[in-house]
């Protein structure tokens, strides 16, 4: 039986209020409103929807059980990364995103929004100091559509259309970066050399056409490249720009590629204090030197400071908004609209609260685990470890020798109640360590490393 | 001295006013926000902790020092310092669709059995994810009426690309060069922005005097070189076309696709759908029709969906159901590929699903019907406010929304929209106005969803029946507003100014360095 009460998220559902409201307007019916529709446009009966669940209480239950049937990292042994990575979110993180206020803001002006404006100018600046770079943007989609635009910029500003592409990319980002490209950009690879970026092939690879050199550090294979300041000599002898991908998990530690003559740097702020959310917790962000020959071609938001009628009073605004495409449609650079700006406050709150201290207990923590875990599982017969670059946060290891492969091993991994890693070839395992891995986490691992290497 | 007297009728409202610094001018050296696990003694017996100097940073980076309630404190001052949907009526934010998001589906999502999920985990401990992704597709095919759907993008713009990435993938399937792509000017923006992007000529159609582009103009320009059309109906002036199958047909005659904008199909649903207009591909913003927040700006979560031919090229994976198990389809050699992360924004995913089931088909047509209501409601209402008219089609009703014009109040007064818009916010309301290029003058778009009740409208309008009157009785307190909102009328000097414009707080100490020597002086202890 059809029940008839109003529903609770549709006030003016209420069968009288409706039918004031129509004779208010001067109408019979609601058809009078869709009388621009032609009849054989219309829906002759209803759509064919599983039955409501109308009331609060029951969907809940509805939901809840189906979401029961997942288990959580938190009760698994997990080493995943690839993407998307197990770190902590402290607790005043998620007390803040999920405040009402900034959940269900849109696209206020600087006034109404102004706390928006200044939470996502503050990422901008807490993103600047660990970048060492003036220029970040409000946040993009993702990691991936961050390498996409960021190539795409370097195409713009050299007006050249080639990359070369000089250290292992994860996949799905190269897949998204090559179709998002495909008609402005052309990529070439040149291997590393010792997990390196091979300056010798690259220095006779480069020609006029080449738009930028392209690296991550950490690679999709987890390792740190070392020698950036002397790719970068080659880039900017050839006229080409260097664009790099890191993730700022590691920037309490690690050299900025800004300080070694990167020209564009990218990432995903994921490991930022967002949770992991089956890859659905991403945010990009893109970093330029304070030049606007570089920020005239970003696509996103720059939001700016600025005085008000009042001595000492912060306002906030658009920075450069003639370059969007809310000005200027398909002249804009690409386009901008909601991409993931809940993410960036996310950040921008975890960066307050890490400090430089804790950004660098954080990057210390994941190298010195990192390392551990590497040592220990390259003592397994089977399992060797890449020649040892300095990695971070990933490694891969190779078993071939062990005659299984890398997906045999991970199924066995599974019945023990642990993911040991993500195969990225048949005998490669991409292995993640990250601060959530204690030591007799890692211990396990080795352990269970050693036992279905056995088995 | 009780009794109170009468409310006055409109809302003495003021936003909160914490005159908050910027988070870098809080830091006090040596406070402490979050303390990390420190390193096991064991592990640092093995290993040590320090990069090799040509990695390793020299410097820790210059981010603030701040004790943990500081840090609260700071952010939630500045979330105080936000007009969202949750506390205002938002009804301003037309073509947007600023709806309830009920909060039962923001509680359902925050357990550890959706954030704490990997998407490389084991798909058999993450069934009710992949059961849940699944069973949106279906949802949302059905209420399109197209084949297949994808749910990988984050927002209604990156699903509007996925779709020109699939235009793309067809017509190099069947070798045709195709590089042309038509679009009209009160469709969203994305539509030109993306097409441009994908490489293809962007073709902009104009209004007649019944709203839309009239056949003939189409006519003109589909050709063989026409790769698609890419359309919003009703447009953002609320008017259905009526000759959208008639178009679409045209298109298709060219050996050109169709694809239907439907980010804001909330004035439609149940009503009519891509499938019956012809359509090719359609797209749908999870943040607006389906309720999810728009968090600041996103995450949204977008919804591609084409018919069975165009199928093969969706991104990849798509979440299969074999037997009674839920799996990613990766083999898919026809895919355009990865256009974000993995299966999409899952949080949102969720919410969506969980707003579809409490509605069902007769509430989906009850939230559009409503809408629909509402809108005419507000616009009947409007047009008798001086100064304010609804241009195109007089007389004819909108669908979910209107997009206005008080250009007789800009002739009459001198007063603008924007400034109609700055002093609504004196009574926590948000007003937008329009896209660009503005092609109604002083526009304002309205949209009053479904999830606003009558008296909340009358407000609105209320508020609006003074403004109009203000601009003709007391200008200035226009021209100076806003007056009750967190901050003053702000400079716009140095936004375009490459050598003055402060992206960030260091290149504001950079380019004044007297904020960083009056700064020292202040913490001089």
């Amino acid at each position: 039986m059809r029940d008839s009460r109003t529903h609770p998220y549709i006030p003016n559902s209420n069968p009288e209020v409706k039918e004031s409201m129509l004779a208010f307007i001067g109408v019979d019916s609601v058809e009078a409103f869709y009388s621009d529709i032609p009849s054989d446009l219309r829906l002759k009966s209803p759509l064919n929807l599983p039955p409501a669940i109308r009331s609060e209480q029951e969907l809940v239950h509805h939901v809840s059980r189906i979401l029961d049937k997942n288990v959580p990292q938190s009760r698994l042994l997990s080493f995943l990364g690839a993407g998307t990575y197990n770190h902590y979110v402290p607790a005043v993180v998620d007390e803040v995103i999920n405040r009402s206020e900034f959940l269900t803001a849109y696209a206020g002006d600087p006034y109404e929004d102004h706390g928006r404006f200044q939470a996502l100018f503050e990422y901008q600046s807490l993103m600047a100091e660990l970048l060492n770079m003036d220029v970040v943007n409000v946040p993009n989609y993702d990691g991936l559509q961050a390498a996409a635009t960021s190539l795409a910029m370097a195409q713009r500003i050299t007006a050249r259309k080639k990359i070369l592409v000089v250290t292992p990319i994860n996949p799905d980002k190269f897949s998204k970066v090559v179709n998002y490209n495909a008609f402005n950009l052309q990529f070439e690879f040149i291997e590393t050399q010792s997990q390196q970026p091979d300056l010798l092939a690259i220095a006779s690879a480069l020609t006029g056409e080449h738009a930028a050199i392209w690296l991550d550090s950490p690679s999709y294979h987890g390792t740190l490249c070392s020698n950036i300041s002397l790719v970068a000599d080659l880039a900017h002898k050839n006229g080409s720009l260097l664009v790099v991908g890191v993730d700022p998990i590691a920037m309490g530690v690690l050299a900025s590629p800004a300080d070694q003559g990167a020209d564009i740097i990218y990432g995903d702020i994921q490991s930022l204090g967002i949770h992991c959310w089956f890859g659905g917790g991403h945010g990009g962000f893109i970093a330029v030197h304070d030049d606007p020959k570089f920020v005239m071609e970003m696509p996103s938001r720059l939001f700016g400071l600025e005085s008000t009628s009042v001595e000492g009073e912060y306002g906030f605004g658009d920075v450069a908004y003639e370059r969007t495409s809310f000005a200027l449609r398909e002249e804009g650079k690409e386009w901008v609209g909601t991409a993931a700006a809940l993410w960036g406050i996310a950040a921008g709150v975890y960066l307050s609260l890490m400090g430089p201290l804790g950004m660098v207990e954080v990057g210390k923590s994941i190298v010195a685990r990192t390392r551990y875990a590497a040592m220990k599982l390259n003592s397994i017969k089977g399992c060797s470890i890449e020649k040892w670059s300095e990695q971070f946060r990933e490694f891969v290891i190779d078993v071939s020798d062990s005659g299984e492969t890398a997906k045999e091993l991970i199924r066995r991994g599974r019945n023990l109640n642990a993911e040991i890693g993500v195969d990225i070839s048949e005998y490669q395992i991409l292995t993640c360590i990250t601060e959530m891995n204690s030591e007799s986490d890692i211990d396990e691992l080795y352990r269970i490393m050693s036992e279905i290497l056995e088995a | 001295m009780l009794p109170v007297a009468q409310k006055p009728k409109l809302r003495r409202f003021h936003q909160a006013r914490w005159d908050e610094p910027i988070i870098f001018e809080l830091s006090i050296p040596g406070e402490r926000g979050v303390l990390v696990p420190e390193v096991e003694d064991n592990i640092l017996k093995n290993v040590d902790m320090d990069l090799p100097k040509e990695l390793a940073r020299a410097n820790a980076p210059k981010l603030p020092e701040i004790g943990q309630m500081k840090v609260l404190k700071h952010y939630l001052r500045l979330s105080q310092e936000n007009l969202g949907a949750d506390l205002n009526v938002d009804i301003g934010q037309g073509t947007c669709t600023m709806k309830y998001s009920p909060k039962v589906n923001d509680q359902i999502i925050r357990r550890p059995e959706l954030y704490d999920l990997h998407p490389l985990q084991d798909p058999a401990k993450a069934q009710g994810a992949l059961e849940i992704i699944w069973r949106t597709q279906g949802l949302l095919a059905e209420i399109s009426g197209l084949d297949a759907v994808s749910l990988q993008t984050s927002s209604g713009s990156g699903a509007i690309w996925s779709n020109v990435a699939t235009i793309r993938a067809y017509f190099e399937s069947i070798g045709e060069k195709r590089d042309e792509i038509v679009t009209t000017i009160f469709s969203h923006p994305s539509n030109a922005a993306t097409a441009k992007a994908a490489g293809f000529k962007v073709i902009t159609l104009f209004p007649d005097e019944n709203g839309y582009p009239n056949l003939e103009d189409y006519m003109k320009v589909v050709s063989h070189r026409t790769a698609a059309l890419m359309i919003t109906n009703p447009e953002d002036t609320g008017i259905f076309n009526p000759h959208i199958k008639v178009i679409v047909d045209l298109f298709h005659q060219f050996g050109a696709l169709a694809s239907y904008d439907q980010a804001n199909a909330n004035g439609i649903l149940g009503i009519t759908r891509a499938k019956e207009a012809g359509f090719d591909l359609s797209h749908f913003n999870l943040h607006k029709t389906f309720s999810t927040p728009h968090a600041c700006g996103g995450p949204g979560a977008g919804a591609s969906c084409v018919t069975a031919k165009l199928a093969k090229f969706l991104p990849k994976p798509i979440v299969i159901k074999t037997g009674d198990k839920y799996e990613l389809d990766d083999d898919r050699p026809d895919s355009i590929g990865k256009v974000a992360p993995f299966y999409g924004v899952l949080p949102n995913i969720v919410r969506a699903y969980s707003w579809i089931m409490s509605l069902g088909a007769e509430g989906l047509r009850e939230v559009a019907e409503v809408a629909v209501i509402n809108n005419n409601y507000l616009l009947k209402n409007m047009v008798e406010i001086e100064g304010a008219s609804a241009p195109y089609a007089p007389g004819r009703p909108r669908v979910e929304q209107v997009r206005y014009s008080w250009d007789e109040l800009f002739k009459s007064t001198g007063i603008t929209t924007e400034e109609i818009g700055l002093r609504a916010l004196d009574f926590g309301l948000h007003y937008w106005t329009s896209h660009h290029p503005f092609i109604v003058p002083q526009p304002a778009t309205l949209e009053p969803t479904e999830s606003y009740s009558r008296e909340e409208l009358d407000e609105y309008l209320d508020v609006l029946r003074h403004i109009a009157a203000e601009a003709v009785s007391n200008p200035d307190i226009i021209r100076s507003a806003p007056h009750n909102q967190t901050v003053h009328q702000t400079a716009h000097t140095d936004f375009d100014d490459p050598a003055r414009w402060a992206i960030t707080w260091r290149a504001y100490l950079r380019k004044y360095p007297e904020v960083e020597e009056r700064m020292a002086g202040i913490h001089g202890h």
